[in-house]
């Protein structure tokens, strides 16, 4: 245990040696305030809603940078040969790889509550539907930084993770938005796979275990996934 | 725990249709410093990959200090204090951030983590750097930084992957000279391309070629392979000729032939000494030269090269090991 914390404490400090941190957080307050302001005042409604609807948006599109270099650049500059040969598991160093980039996503949101808190002074703002929002960014945060690790741990290139990780965790989100094409069959298959089915379900305030579990079963699954590639190089 | 501490039997390993080693089997002693020779692409990172439980074996296993690699990867780890091939490191942390690092995941935490910082800072002679980041460093002091991290929890064995290439000759020697401390108390193995830097730091020599173990020796008994040893005295001349030379030196039992060399400085004259076997004759060209007046000016021994044992051994078909 103690191992991931230090594997993880160590990413998460060397984000803030590196400029990818920096770009990726100014890029997505920088989004989420053009989108969200521009509107805002024209509903003339006290509410979170649309922080959350853009903010779960820009973030599919955002956490992929701060993912692709958690294994590929490692594997390319050959430190992970030094990681891995001190005394842990390939599953503690992809626990802490995933803690660390976790513990960036926290300071991420963080950086955001000054938009429900100006919101709440503008009138009265229901908070059921923030916390429920938050957990759901937690959550769908989590299983698309997991998607970014999986995809991190398949290639020594930055560019080809961070590719992969935005076409599945973009594929994921846009699912449910072309469901009138489809049969209705298919159609509620492909909605309950959509990220931002299950998403916008919590940040209307209502959580659901099913969407819990939806997220948390994506994370694990590509997490397992990322183990599975990192150890496979034993027996290449 | 027996005294070998390495322990590597028929290890095997093909990557697809390629064969990059073939039944090693070697073992190392505790205390000994081993060179691991080989051409490139010879097998000597991936037996060291192995034996850190990088990599799997398709064949054969080996025990580190007690463990084996398949039943306990991890204690094999902790035992090993390893430097990879052209010592990657976090470039963006500083040295003392990042050894800090290293130390905590070696199990060390509190003043016990401080004391062992202060010991290999101390050891690696990194004082200087320490607050530097490392991409900041030269190529010298990132291999110290290597070294460092590979000594901080204070392994019973060390695997160094060409510790010295790339280094230049000031560098090399101050690395050398860190090796032969370390490999007093510790186990060695490090793997290297440069036969004079084995010679100087290796009490056993691993020549690998091709994936096989073609010899396994010590430095001077496979130079002994190469052939003889020469022996270059160089002379004050003082109106001395190649026979008077001859007369004194006809002293010495052990010589076959003396012969004056061309080249010498003026003033100066350099013969060559030619033992009829494998004997060491400096004392007694020392001991000559005194009862005949010579002024000995220098004097030093040469055909101890390891060039052609390797060259042979690594060109033409396997030698069995002795």
């Amino acid at each position: 245990m103690r191992h991931i914390f230090t594997i993880g404490g160590r990413q998460f400090r060397s984000y803030f040696n590196g400029p990818v941190a920096y770009i990726v957080i100014c890029i997505v307050m920088l989004a989420l305030g053009f989108f969200f302001w521009k509107t805002f005042f024209l509903f003339g409604l006290a509410s979170a809603r649309e922080m959350f609807r853009w903010l779960g948006l820009i973030l599919v599109f955002a956490l992929p940078a701060l993912t692709m270099g958690l294994l590929a650049e490692e594997k390319r500059t050959g430190t992970i040969e030094l990681l891995i040969t001190m005394p842990v598991t390939e599953a503690q160093v992809i626990l802490g790889k995933f803690l660390g980039v976790l513990g960036l996503y926290a300071v991420l949101l963080l950086l955001t509550i000054p938009y429900p808190i100006s919101v709440s002074t503008l009138g009265n703002l229901d908070w059921g539907p923030v916390f429920g929002g938050y957990l759901g960014l937690v959550l769908q945060g989590s299983a698309v930084l997991a998607i970014g690790l999986m995809a991190s741990s398949w290639t020594s290139n930055q560019l080809i993770a961070l590719f992969v990780a935005l076409t599945l965790s973009v594929f994921f989100w846009v699912l449910d938005k072309f469901l009138a094409l489809l049969p209705t069959n298919a159609a509620s298959a492909l909605e309950w796979l959509s990220f931002d089915y299950h998403f916008q379900s919590m940040s209307r305030g209502v959580i659901d275990l099913r969407d819990v579990l939806f997220f948390v079963s994506v994370t694990v699954f590509a997490l397992s996934a990322a183990f599975r590639a990192l150890e496979s190089r034993r027996w290449s | 725990m027996s005294d070998v501490m390495i322990d590597a039997r028929e290890l095997t390993k093909h990557y697809g249709s390629v064969t990059a080693l073939k039944n090693a089997t070697f073992h190392v002693n505790r205390g000994e410093v081993v060179g691991f020779l080989g051409p490139n692409g010879a097998g000597k990172t991936t037996t060291m990959k192995i034996l850190t439980c990088f990599i799997a074996p398709s064949g054969g296993t080996a025990r580190v200090a007690g463990a084996d690699i398949f039943d306990d990867p991890i204690a094999v780890r902790q035992a090993i204090g390893y430097l990879p091939e052209s010592t990657p490191l976090y470039t963006e942390m500083l040295v003392l951030e990042y050894l800090e690092f290293v130390g905590r995941m070696r199990g060390l935490s509190g003043s016990n983590l401080q004391a062992r910082l202060r010991a290999v800072v101390g050891e690696t002679s990194l004082g200087e750097v320490i607050g530097k980041s490392i991409g900041e460093l030269s190529k010298g002091f990132r291999q110290r930084v290597g070294l460092a991290q590979a000594l901080i929890h204070e392994p019973p064995v060390l695997i160094l992957d060409e510790p010295m290439s790339g280094l230049d000759p000031n560098q090399a020697s101050e690395i050398r000279e860190l090796i032969r401390q370390i490999g007093r108390e510790r186990t060695v193995i490090l793997s290297t391309h440069n036969l004079a830097e084995v010679q100087v730091t290796c009490g056993r020599v691993l020549i690998i070629s091709q994936g096989q173990l073609v010899a396994d020796d010590t430095p001077s008994e496979l130079a002994a392979r190469a052939g003889k040893p020469r022996f270059l005295a160089t002379l004050q001349q003082n109106g001395h000729t190649e026979s008077d030379i001859r007369k004194a030196f006809a002293v010495i039992g052990g010589a076959q032939s003396v012969r004056q060399q061309a080249g010498a400085s003026a003033g100066e004259m350099v013969v060559e000494v030619v033992p009829k076997g494998n004997q060491d004759l400096r004392a007694d060209i020392f001991r000559a030269a005194v009862s005949a007046n010579l002024v000995l000016l220098g004097l030093e021994q040469r055909g101890e090269n390891l060039e052609d044992v390797f060259r042979q051994l690594t060109t033409g078909d396997p030698v069995a090991s002795s």
